[in-house]
């Protein structure tokens, strides 16, 4: 098993962040994981990508991520401003911060068999009182991968952020993980 | 290897690798340049100062001249030190790093290694590190997080041998290493400390031992208190294997002075340093599976150069093909490959060589480089004959 | 002038350190290290000298100032206080004539 995993946000979202939080999480689980950023400098607010990578065996390239399995957008005013379909496997999967029904990104994601949606910036502003969304956004993304219990992640998080900004994103987590909404092909 | 020792598997990037390791050697002084193109290995390593979790001292310099000339004055005076830079600040370190090493000071220095300018970069190669090669360091290049944080525990039982008393740079490749987060598997203190030489260190000053450290050397003298420094770093090759395997022992995890597979039958072969090596091993793996003869070396430790080690490996071999991730503009090819090329040199029966250059500048090396690279060298060995001896791949025309 | 010379290098001491048996690179500390503490005391500069200084007493104060400002560790405080140049590490810059501050020091030539 081998999943890569992009992620795409702003500057100052914590994709980053996100991309690292799964990959320890998966750690946890005993498994092998790269996380890491575009590489390049830090630009609050501009379009930024992340990637993980998961697998059952030691991870043994050192490859930029051209066709993921999984993405997951942060930021959905990104649609139409970068290409957040570009290169996702034929029966990928997309995850996006969004209120609308998750199968209105389908022309967005014609290679996706699965699209989540679920509302990360309600979540995030009702929990953490920002718009904030990449905890909420990793537990959605949870959703698609098998390998990793949400309790992995819910650590990880916790260890992140402490007691008391933990607890607010594991509850992030945990609800986008229940809210996501699923459209699933044929 | 049946090791039985509690470590931690921990989730680390590159840089926190090196600073863990930092903090398990019980430095005494870290000196560093706080900004560009400076790392978060010393922006940890003054977090744990302040917070009392290393008893160090910490120098906050002006530049990473600076940064060595204080690392170098502290461990002469008998500290344990560290410090890391990379590409600009690595190039204004270069005049102290030769003090360094004929003075014998053992420092320890992670480089994440990028580009130099211009243009101006921030991305990956190996220029920087590659153009101190002649500085008398030890060098040891890793392929992973968890090899970066195992050298540079390495470093300090290398540079501390009193058979050694040299300076070791522990290169990872920047962003590439530096920036990801991987597993890594963290021992014990009491087991760092086992494996660590005893401090006080060698040569510390004190009122009762005066020296003068870093003398003149006029022509009558320059040339033996040279040749130390050379003879030393010759008499560390058995004491790099010895790190490397007393660590084993301890820790279940060892590297060699090169690594290599699919070797017994291969015919031709690639070589590579640093993470991209790792691409390398799995593009070589899947043409092995496809039946190709080939096989994949990779150096660890550059400085001393392992050339009786690579010459008993590849003399057999019809072509090797050498991956330098840094150039040397005006020569046949680059560092890696003329280091490589000289092992040869008196041999009647010697293989083919070329050279490959890629990846400068951050630039991407994929799969479907290593398949072009591969695909030449058997074609080579086809003809028994190196049509263009360097070839620059990726570069767009 | 050039015989002057050579008798006065031989009368200062000077020109030993090339009489010594050079050292192999095994027999030298490690390090480009002098492991002799106070080992340039043996190091005599006299020959090097074309003016010397000579002090007048009924003018110097005692300052020190001499001493202070001399590079080498030629002026030095008798008993009595009064200052006078150990030839052997004096190479006749003048620096403390230069620094005296009521002329007490003048740079005499020492070829006569």
């Amino acid at each position: 098993m081998m999943l890569e995993i992009r992620w795409h946000g702003r500057g100052g979202q914590g994709a980053v962040t996100a991309a690292e939080l799964l990959a320890k999480a998966a750690i946890a689980e005993g498994l092998w994981a790269q996380a890491f950023p575009a590489f390049g400098p830090e630009r609050r607010g501009a379009p930024v990508l992340a990637f993980t990578r998961i697998s059952n065996n030691p991870i043994k390239m050192r490859v930029q991520v051209y066709e993921p399995d999984i993405v997951v957008v942060l930021d959905p005013s990104l649609i139409g401003v970068v290409n957040i379909g570009e290169g996702l496997k034929q029966g990928g999967v997309a995850i996006v911060n969004s209120a609308k029904d998750p199968a209105e990104f389908r022309r967005i994601f014609p290679s996706a068999s699965k699209i989540f949606s679920v509302d990360a910036t309600k979540i995030a502003l009702e929990e953490l009182k920002v718009p904030i969304v990449n905890t909420a956004m990793l537990g959605a993304a949870t959703k698609a991968i098998d390998a990793i219990p949400l309790e992995r992640v819910e650590e990880a998080v916790r260890e992140r952020f402490g007691s008391r900004i933990g607890e607010r994103n594991v509850r992030a987590v945990r609800r986008a993980h229940r809210e996501a909404r699923l459209w699933e092909s044929g | 290897m049946a090791v039985q020792v509690q470590q931690k598997r921990t989730a680390l990037t590159g840089n926190y690798a090196v600073a863990e390791a930092v903090k398990l050697a019980d430095v005494d002084v870290i000196a560093a340049y706080p900004i560009t193109p400076q790392t978060t290995i010393v922006e940890k390593l003054a977090e744990y100062v302040a917070d009392g979790i290393i008893d160090a001292e910490y120098i906050p310099v002006e530049s990473e001249h600076s940064a060595i000339s204080a690392c170098l004055g502290a461990s002469l005076a008998g500290a344990r030190t560290f410090t890391a830079t990379a590409s600009q600040g690595l190039a204004l370190m270069h005049e102290i790093l030769f003090i360094t090493s004929v003075l014998r000071a053992p420092v320890v220095m992670a480089i994440a290694n990028r580009s130099l300018s211009a243009p101006l970069s921030i991305w990956n190669d190996h220029s920087d590190s590659m153009a101190e090669r002649d500085t008398g360091w030890i060098q040891i290049w890793a392929a992973n997080a968890q090899e970066v944080f195992d050298s540079v525990l390495q470093a300090y039982r290398i540079a501390e041998d009193r058979d050694v008393l040299l300076p070791v740079m522990v290169n990872l490749d920047g962003y590439i290493l530096s920036h990801t987060v991987e597993p890594v598997l963290v021992p014990e203190k009491k087991l760092v400390e086992e494996y660590l030489p005893p401090k006080p260190l060698w040569n510390r000053l004190s009122v009762k031992t005066a020296y003068t450290l870093g003398v003149v050397g006029p022509p009558e003298y320059y040339f033996e208190m040279k040749y130390q420094a050379i003879d030393a770093i010759e008499r560390s090759r058995s004491k790099i294997k010895e790190a490397d395997e007393v660590y084993g022992e301890m820790f279940g995890r060892s590297y060699g002075v090169m690594e290599h597979h699919f070797m017994d039958d291969a015919e031709v072969a690639l070589i590579a340093m640093g993470s991209v090596a790792e691409t390398a091993y799995t593009a070589i793996k899947r043409w092995r599976e496809r039946g190709a003869k080939v096989g994949f070396v990779r150096i660890r430790v550059f400085r001393p150069f392992p050339a009786e080690e690579l010459r008993d490996l590849l003399k057999g071999l019809k072509v090797i093909g050498i991956l330098d991730r840094a150039t040397s503009p005006g020569s046949l090819g680059g560092p890696a490959f003329a280091e490589v090329s000289t092992i040869f040199v008196n041999e009647r029966q010697r293989p083919l060589v070329k050279n490959y250059i890629a990846g400068l500048g951050g630039r991407d090396v994929p799969f479907s480089g290593f398949d072009y690279m591969i695909q030449r060298l058997l074609e080579a060995a086809e003809k028994e004959e190196v049509d263009v001896l360097c070839e620059y791949v990726g570069l767009r025309e | 002038m050039l015989e002057l010379l050579g008798e006065h290098i031989e009368k200062q001491g000077c020109g030993k350190v090339a009489e010594k048996k050079l050292l192999g690179w095994r027999e030298i500390p490690i390090g480009a290290m002098n492991d002799r503490p106070g080992s340039s005391a043996e190091y005599h500069i006299g020959a090097w000298r074309t003016f010397r200084p000579v002090v007048d007493h009924e003018k110097c104060t005692r300052c020190g100032l001499c001493w202070i400002y001399c590079p080498d560790a030629a002026m030095q405080p008798r008993e009595d206080g009064y200052y006078e140049p150990n030839l052997d590490y004096c190479k006749g810059c003048g620096i403390c004539a230069n620094s005296c501050p009521v002329g007490a020091i003048e740079m005499v030539s020492e070829v006569r």
